[in-house]
């Protein structure tokens, strides 16, 4: 498929600030490059968790922690590539799909966990693989399957 | 820290002042959450109408908040601009909070 937008390449340090930076700029060139706004927002939810856990995870504790971003829109896709010098994910994969329960006491409802059911819920393909001692985490967002969601909603 | 509080009758309007509530800043949120709703009328609105984006970092800290107020108040959510109300929908949290379209909604339910 051929590109039809802006390709987009950002590196920056695994902080919390970083990828409120990174989002922001992210998220503008895709407005620019022709996105409506309720894909842009699911966008800004998928890279946003990915790139928290990246931040409370893989280089939790890590002062070198850095992320390079990659984007490429297409005609039907978002495909985004996004890689860190994190410790690996545990068992060398994503974790598996789970949505927390919500249906339970006041005292019980979850106050986390949220991050990766997101991602699976707005991507319709992610991939992990370790590759010389990086992360490298490979998302697409089908562009009109979310606008007719979101149409339908 | 982006937090306009005022009590109307028997409800403590909480507005938001913030255009995201994310990673970055749960931590304070919470914390300031806390202590403007520490004591005051049982009902709570939390306005969001500003805030144009949520992560989950964002989502916990207001289900903590929730938490935090115990069984005996309760804490109403008004205003959630589209991709806010959206991660209430993906997470199942739009079950768990009262949601209102905008604060004069959730203010006019009081009175009912």
């Amino acid at each position: 498929m051929a590109p039809v937008g802006p390709r987009i390449e950002l590196g920056f340090k695994a902080t919390e600030t970083g990828t409120r930076a990174a989002l922001t700029d992210v998220i503008g060139r895709l407005r620019d490059g022709g996105l409506e706004s309720t894909m842009l927002g699911c966008i800004e939810i998928v890279l946003a968790e990915t790139l928290n856990n990246i931040v409370e995870h893989a280089c939790a504790g890590q002062p070198d922690g850095q992320v390079r971003v990659r984007a490429r829109l297409t005609d039907l896709y978002l495909l985004v590539i996004v890689v860190d010098n994190g410790r690996p994910y545990p068992g060398n994969r994503l974790p598996p799909y789970a949505q927390p329960a919500v249906a339970c006491e006041l005292d019980s409802l979850p106050e986390g966990g949220f991050g990766w059911a997101l991602i699976r819920e707005l991507t319709d393909h992610v991939q992990y693989r370790r590759h010389r001692n990086r992360n490298v985490l490979t998302l697409s967002i089908f562009l009109e399957r979310e606008l007719s969601r979101a149409f339908c909603r | 820290m982006g937090l306009k509080c005022r009590v109307t009758g028997d409800v403590l309007v909480v507005a938001v002042d913030l255009s995201r509530i994310d990673a970055a800043i749960a931590i304070q949120f919470k914390e300031d959450m806390r202590s403007e709703t520490q004591t005051g009328p049982d009902r709570v609105i939390l306005d969001l109408s500003k805030v144009d984006f949520i992560d989950s970092s964002g989502l916990g800290a207001i289900v903590a908040v929730r938490k935090q107020l115990g069984d005996a108040r309760r804490l109403d959510l008004s205003g959630l601009t589209p991709t806010v109300k959206k991660v209430f929908q993906l997470t199942r949290m739009d079950t768990v909070f009262k949601i209102f379209p905008d604060l004069d909604d959730a203010m006019a339910a009081t009175a009912s």
